[in-house]
């Protein structure tokens, strides 16, 4: 189980219709490769994010998948056109299981 | 004479590295003192600059958005560690403390003396922890402390540093600014060798800055991690191959005041990001 794992989002609160609005997301993840061995010469289990997914209004915008090559903090910046109010939902799947849920909402007028 | 000196490393270099020179910093909107008059008992430097002048234009981006500073992920934890219980008292920071918020102007006066004695915003934090938390004091530039002092000083940002250095503490700035112009180890430098005598130059791949302590505790893309004034302090007496005093001993704490001091007028930037 990962541990001090939180979710970080930047969207702009309100937006034109069919603007272009860039989003930034972070999650706190150790992202521990699977590779390393303890001091004990024992390899460490892998735990990383290996999905993440934003959502807008229930369209898909972007699902990336994850390799355990990502280093710890995964950051993604991207870009979406808005073309009415909602809601944005971000979900990132850890190897253990967890899920971790975000979303913001942003006004278009 | 640092202008010159700029110039003549701009034509050698990509220039970039100094183009921030005359930059305004400014964060979420809130713009900072990075460059102020010295303060009056500074004989021989008339212009303080924040570390923050002497980074790279992508180092300096960093810094001014809360989301793309890293410092952020180490502050949220210690937003967690605020809440959480600790210690045989079965109290966490907040049982006391209503909002960290309240904390705003406290990392601008410190280090400060109390009942005769110099203290830092750490020694404050493992007052608690071990009197009023009733639980194993924090290491001095640990992970847990660092993060937590950062949150605190946070509150402060925006603020003029405005360090009490009369009166009962005098001694301790006396005994600091010592510090300061004494040279030690192998290489045989003071903190004024390079932090005086040559900001704005490089000292091989690194470009010396005013050695300002506004912006601590403060993430360094070194070492991807918070950093101390003190592990600071160390780092720098290592790299002259002297024997670093002991983190949140007399000798860092007085120098801790001392260049507090020397950084009279700039803004508190805590947490600030550097390279």
């Amino acid at each position: 189980m990962a541990k001090g794992v939180k979710p970080r989002v930047k969207v702009p609160k309100s937006a034109s219709a069919g603007d272009t609005i860039t989003i930034k997301t972070l999650i706190s993840h150790k992202m521990e490769s699977g590779q390393r061995k303890d001091s004990d010469g024992n390899q460490i289990p892998r735990s990383i994010i290996n999905r993440f997914v934003a959502d807008f209004n229930g369209q898909n915008v972007i699902d990336v998948t994850l390799e355990p090559a990502i280093s710890t903090n995964p950051y993604f910046q991207f870009d979406a056109t808005v073309p009415e109010s909602g809601e944005f939902k971000f979900t990132w799947y850890d190897d253990d299981g967890s899920v971790y849920e975000t979303s913001k909402t942003i006004e278009v007028n | 004479m640092k202008k010159s000196v700029l110039i003549a490393a701009g034509l050698m270099t990509a220039g970039a590295a100094f183009a921030g020179e005359d930059a305004i910093l400014s964060i979420e909107g809130e713009e900072f003192v990075t460059e102020a008059a010295a303060p009056a008992h500074m004989e021989y430097v008339d212009t303080i600059y924040s570390g923050w002048t002497f980074r790279t234009d992508e180092t300096q981006a960093l810094q001014t958005d809360d989301f793309d500073n890293p410092a952020f992920v180490f502050l949220d934890q210690a937003i967690d560690q605020w809440d959480t219980v600790e210690g045989s008292e079965g109290k966490a920071c907040s049982s006391c403390h209503e909002d960290v918020a309240d904390f705003a102007g406290l990392k601008a006066t410190l280090p400060r003396v109390e009942d005769g004695e110099l203290v830092t915003l750490t020694n404050l934090v493992n007052e608690c922890v071990t009197e009023r938390m009733g639980s194993e004091k924090w290491k001095y530039s640990g992970a847990k402390m660092s993060a937590m002092t950062a949150l605190i000083a946070h509150q402060s940002r925006g603020m003029m540093m405005n360090v009490k250095i009369d009166g009962d503490a005098a001694p301790f700035w006396e005994q600091g600014k010592e510090l300061y112009y004494t040279r030690v180890g192998q290489l045989d430098m003071a903190c004024a060798n390079c932090h005086e005598d040559n900001y704005g130059n490089m000292i091989r791949a690194d470009h010396l800055s005013q050695g300002q302590i506004n912006g601590f505790p403060l993430y360094r893309l070194k070492n991807a991690k918070i950093n101390t004034t003190h592990g600071r302090f160390k780092g720098c007496m290592s790299n002259i191959r002297a024997t670093p005093f002991k983190e949140g001993g007399p000798e860092f704490k007085a120098l801790e005041l001392y260049i507090a001091s020397r950084g009279q007028g700039l803004s508190v930037e805590t947490p600030a990001v550097r390279n």
